[in-house]
């Protein structure tokens, strides 16, 4: 997941200045984890653990593989719509799962969306860590008023009538977006499906893509 | 509180910028500073509401102004001074000075690493039934605590339905201020645009907040 063009000890490729913020911030999260590591209260090679972890393994892959099963599997999907969380420890160690994750289906009536508009609840051990602009202002301000244009930021825009079910992530229940299989993937493996759910489409901001 | 974290709904911040190819985190700090938040809620340093409220507390224009991860460091500094396992003098000096009370589950390990991967649960048994079923039309309250709570304001005073039950929960009203668990039942609200934005709102948009028992009121 990480992009290794980012080394992130120096400058890149934002179009921002961080001027002397990076310094500073740098200086004072390192002395902060030197305290607590002085008094005993982390190891920082469980740091780099937890770092590890959410850098290399925990992503989308993740819930792109429940999708897929869904897709291939009605038993499962129906599982998972009742309780995700229950249904995903079904499909073995990889995929470790928290409770209360709530499965909600895309269908051609209905279209869900994802937001925390008070932070930034998201499925982490589904999707990885969120994006940034899913823990800004311009996305939590304005899915939950005006989600139709919010999409067309992402460039997807609905049929007028489909209902927009827009779901705020305000405890910690936790959401993933079932998206529909899409036409002409008929006769795909699981692998294959698992390939074209992408994060968007599990946080309702996307489509799953098939590539021409 | 009434803090500007409370966004739904608000206009003008703009379009939604998506960056192709994010990296997990931007700069190197950034990850140590979620791990570190991370570890020292295992350990029971500090709680998520606790942790949330802090950030909340950052004034306005610190706030829109911070990254994400700048607000979580913000958060987490105020946080283990106000629960005084940090002094201000030792973050000034870069070091521990003096020893600290120790933390219900000791210092955060390589073999804590897996658990913490996993969400921990917010579920707490409680002897009340819910008050409220699947079907039943609700108001939320207008309250405007200065203290934490998860009722957004662009819902207070609006009917809804209850859509779902979902157990009953830490509540995060109670526990970001050291008064307990206090837990309390959970359900998934929905309400209609038209009700939350007015006659000229999207007929097709429906919005459901996860609300605790203790902020609704039968209409």
């Amino acid at each position: 997941m990480a992009d290794h063009k980012h080394d992130n000890d120096h400058g890149h490729g934002h179009d921002h200045d961080h001027g002397s913020e990076l310094g500073e911030m740098q200086l004072r999260v390192r002395a902060l984890e030197t305290i607590l590591t002085e008094k005993g209260y982390v190891d920082p090679a469980a740091l780099d653990a937890i770092v590890e972890a959410y850098e290399t393994r925990i992503g989308p892959r993740n819930g792109a593989r429940v999708v897929a099963r869904a897709w291939v599997d009605p038993t499962f999907k129906a599982a998972l719509l009742k309780d995700a969380s229950e249904a995903i420890r079904t499909m073995g160690h990889e995929n470790r799962v928290g409770d209360h994750l709530i499965a909600v289906e895309n269908t051609a009536e209905r279209h869900n969306v994802i937001v925390c508009t008070l932070c930034s609840c998201y499925p982490w051990e589904m999707l990885g860590l969120p994006p940034v602009w899913y823990k800004a202002a311009p996305y939590r301000s304005r899915a939950v008023k005006d989600p139709r244009g919010v999409l067309a930021d992402f460039g997807v825009t609905l049929p007028k009538e489909t209902e927009i079910r827009v779901w705020d992530s305000t405890a910690e229940t936790r959401f993933l977006v079932l998206p529909m299989r899409p036409a002409g993937t008929e006769g795909w493996s699981e692998e294959q499906l698992a390939e074209i759910v992408t994060r968007d489409s599990m946080i309702g901001t996307g489509l799953p893509k098939v590539s021409p | 509180m009434n803090g500007v974290h409370d966004m739904g709904g608000m206009d003008g911040f703009g379009k939604v910028e998506v960056e192709a190819n994010e990296p997990a985190f931007h700069e190197k700090w950034e990850g140590r500073v979620m791990a570190m938040v991370r570890a020292m809620g295992a350990n029971g340093g500090i709680n998520i509401d606790a942790q949330r409220f802090s950030r909340e507390s950052i004034p306005p224009a610190t706030y829109l102004g911070s990254s994400y991860y700048k607000k979580w460091m913000l958060g987490l500094e105020r946080t283990l001074l106000e629960r005084k396992l940090v002094g201000q003098d030792e973050i000034a000096a870069g070091h521990s000075l003096r020893s600290s009370p120790p933390l219900p589950r000791g210092k955060f390990s390589m073999a804590d690493v897996v658990r913490i991967l996993t969400r921990g649960s917010f579920q707490r048994d409680v002897a009340k039934k819910p008050v409220f079923k699947i079907g039943d039309k609700v108001r939320t309250k207008n309250i405007n605590p200065a203290t934490h709570t998860r009722l957004p304001r662009y819902v207070r005073g609006h009917v809804g339905v209850i859509e779902r039950i979902n157990g009953s929960h830490v509540y995060p009203d109670s526990a970001a201020h050291g008064h307990g668990e206090d837990p309390q039942w959970l359900y998934t609200v929905v309400f209609s645009a038209r009700e939350l934005w007015g006659d000229d709102a999207d007929p097709t948009l429906k919005v459901s907040i996860e609300a605790f028992e203790p902020y609704l009121e039968t209409t």
